[in-house]
């Protein structure tokens, strides 16, 4: 018996090690640079790891950009506090507690998913928590009555028309197989598309996160004939359907899909052949249409051309140190500093509306040609 | 349900290749339990260790992720060079789980319990630490074949990768067989899952016999780890978790410890699930896998061909 406990506690102990190492990586409330001994924190909550991670990391490289670029030259300097949500809205109630609790975090950009801005966005409203988010788009969000809601891009009720425009207009294709991942994001925005397509819409499939296999969905897109397929969820496992699609000989089945597949991880995972040809629509401006010295500078940080909604996690960034640099130094008063903001950012002018949705919106296609994704026209 | 009539060659081939995967790594869960009677959580990892070396040979032989198809003999030669990197990765971590998570338990009597708790740790740790790797994004395996339809199976087109999978899994499965019946070391196998006790009296070393077994299932985990590097092209960290879990049950489906189970289980598995989700959506994928499973072992508890690792021709 006294062997059993020992190996027992022995166990215990190295599970407990094993999970902390484990989890220690994304935990990730590190910061950028002297975040700690700022008197001010900006937080950034998304993802950092997980599946989608490289959506997250594009947000919180932009908005570190921001804060680095204000910390130069202020005598108090503002910190950039992370909270890496792995995109799982199953972590991020927990997660947003810890923010709403810590109060020197002033304000949110985030949370970078729907899903998880579901989860969390009640519990930032309840400790008054302004929140800026970069990138999620369902549109259904902006309904709850969070009075600390805002959103600097467009959401799915303009892009998913647009998406559905571009299929009907630009690409002329009669049949469309539309697919989504069950999520926030991805249902959400092929339930808009599918109404917007009408009779177009030949059939529907949906698949689930963390797929691999996508065997039957093959089949099924084959089997109906259809010209385009619509996919509503995110690159990795969109990056497996359109391999997969093209390897069973759907090769001209033409893939239109959204933000969330917009990363170079969807070419990564689909291949450079099967990728080709990809139409990806983003309410993201280019980099290379961002205004000022955005796109370079942001090359010069980080050695990569700005990602996927870098441009509006910057201009995110800048409201919130517009606010404090205006004394707006307690969560409430930032809170109607945003409401009322008028400015002009990289990626568009900023004002909200009384949903805290942006008034300027863009809707970008991009397409891509030879393993890049390039832009390929505004859709009005 | 017309859909399924229509179509029902065509998920029939893509359900068998998917299912030949589970199969193979069914192995390693079903070798074991055949022999310890514990489930042995960390073999999805030992499965991922062997997508990743396999991709990390064809790198070491110069293979960019985009590169074109090479010429056909460099192709019988990378997918061999491939297969044995790999076997040889998942064989060396399943070994290694065993000396850390096992065998420090097993010389303390350690309840099962125990086991399935260290055997989960080391799932995690293993696969965090690929995560930690490769920074959690996809990795692509370099292009060595492109499928090209060889026949038409009443009207389904079967492509050689399909060929190549099924006849691969098969004959690992066959030799793997024949090695457990006919062999001394398999004979040592039988004996421990057939009677511990007696196997050590009659001089079977059993710590080796262990080992043995857990090496065994690592060759056919870094076997399948080839095969489904080639059939999806990309591999990630957490690759195994979905995929344990459903070879896991198509070993409990064909009977766990029955090596011919775990063959029969993943086929059907693989067919059942495409099935299932052309008749009602493939969100209902995984449901019908599981209640396929629930109405098997409803009537057949011990599964399919019932628990007999031992007692093939004992």
């Amino acid at each position: 018996v006294r062997f059993q406990r020992m190996a027992r506690m022995t166990v215990t102990a190295a599970v407990v090690a094993l999970a902390a190492a484990g989890c220690g990586s994304s935990d990730g409330s590190g910061g950028s640079g002297d975040a700690g001994s700022c008197k001010y924190q900006i937080g950034y909550f998304g993802a950092l790891t997980g599946d989608s991670a490289n959506l997250g990391i594009n947000i919180r490289n932009g908005a570190k950009l921001a804060i680095d670029q204000y910390n130069k030259d202020a005598k108090d300097c503002v910190g950039l506090k992370e909270f890496d949500s792995a995109g799982d809205p199953a972590q991020a109630p927990g997660l947003a507690r810890k923010a709403v609790t810590d109060k020197t975090v002033l304000g949110i950009i985030g949370p970078a998913f729907s899903g998880e801005s579901k989860a969390a966005n009640g519990t930032f409203d309840q400790g008054k928590l302004p929140i800026i988010t970069a990138s999620a788009t369902n549109p259904a969000l902006a309904d709850n009555g969070w009075k600390i809601f805002h959103r600097i891009l467009g959401n799915d009720a303009s892009q998913g028309p647009a998406a559905a425009r571009y299929i009907k207009d630009v690409m002329k294709a009669p049949k469309v197989f539309v697919v989504d991942d069950a999520t926030e994001y991805g249902k959400g925005l092929a339930t808009i598309v599918k109404s917007d397509l009408g009779s177009a819409v030949i059939g529907t499939d949906t698949v689930q996160a963390k797929q691999t296999d996508f065997a039957a969905t093959v089949t099924k897109i084959k089997a109906s004939g259809a010209k385009a397929f619509f996919y509503g969820g995110y690159y990795a496992e969109g990056g497996l359907l359109r391999k997969q699609l093209t390897d069973a000989g759907g090769k001209d089945i033409v893939m239109v899909a959204a933000d969330g597949v917009k990363d170079p991880g969807f070419v990564k995972a689909a291949g450079q052949a099967a990728a080709e040809g990809t139409i990806l629509t983003c309410p993201c401006l280019p980099p290379s249409k961002t205004k000022g010295t955005f796109a370079a500078d942001y090359k010069a940080a980080f050695k990569v051309d700005a990602g996927t909604y870098s441009g509006e996690a910057f201009d995110a960034a800048t409201v919130f140190i517009e606010g404090i640099k205006a004394g707006k130094t307690t969560r409430e008063a930032l809170n109607d500093f945003i409401g009322s903001f008028h400015g002009e950012g990289v990626t568009k002018s900023i004002a909200f509306d009384a949903k805290g949705e942006v008034t300027d919106k863009v809707i970008w296609a991009y397409k891509v040609k030879a393993g890049q994704i390039v832009e390929e026209q505004e859709i009005k | 349900v017309q859909f399924l009539l229509d179509n029902f060659w065509d998920l029939s081939v893509t359900g068998l290749t998917q299912g030949a995967i589970y199969a193979l790594i069914a192995l390693g869960y079903t070798l074991v339990y055949g022999v310890l009677r514990l489930i042995n959580f960390a073999h999805s990892e030992v499965f991922v260790t062997g997508t990743f070396a396999s991709i990390f040979v064809l790198h070491a032989f110069g293979l960019g992720s985009d590169d074109p198809v090479p010429s056909a003999g460099m192709v019988v030669l990378y997918i061999a060079a491939a297969a044995v990197g790999a076997m040889v990765a998942s064989a060396a971590t399943a070994l290694v789980v065993e000396r850390v998570a096992y065998r420090p338990l097993r010389r303390r009597n350690a309840p099962p319990l125990v086991f399935l708790i260290s055997a989960i740790g080391a799932s995690f740790a293993i696969s965090e630490a690929f995560g930690v790797l490769v920074d959690r994004n996809n990795v692509r395996v370099p292009n060595l074949i492109e499928p090209q339809t060889q026949f038409h199976l009443f009207g389904a087109s079967v492509n050689n990768r399909q060929l190549l999978i099924v006849a691969a899994a098969i004959v690992m499965m066959l030799c793997l067989d024949q090695f457990i019946r006919r062999t001394r070391l398999g004979r040592g196998i039988r004996a421990v899952s057939q009677d511990p006790d007696s196997a050590a009296l009659m001089g079977v070393n059993k710590d080796r016999v262990i080992a043995l077994t857990f090496i065994l299932g690592g060759l056919m985990a870094g076997g399948a780890a080839v095969l489904y590097d080639l059939q999806f092209g990309v591999t990630r960290f957490n690759a195994g978790f979905v995929l344990g879990i459903k070879a896991f049950t198509a070993a409990v489906l064909g009977g766990i410890g029955n090596l011919r189970g775990a063959l029969l289980g993943g086929l059907l598995l693989g067919l059942m699930e495409n099935y299932g989700s052309a008749i009602i959506g493939s969100e209902w994928r995984d449901v019908v896998a599981f209640v396929f499973l629930i109405v098997v072992l409803m009537f057949r508890p011990t599964g399919i061909l019932g628990e007999s690792l031992g007692k093939a021709r004992a």
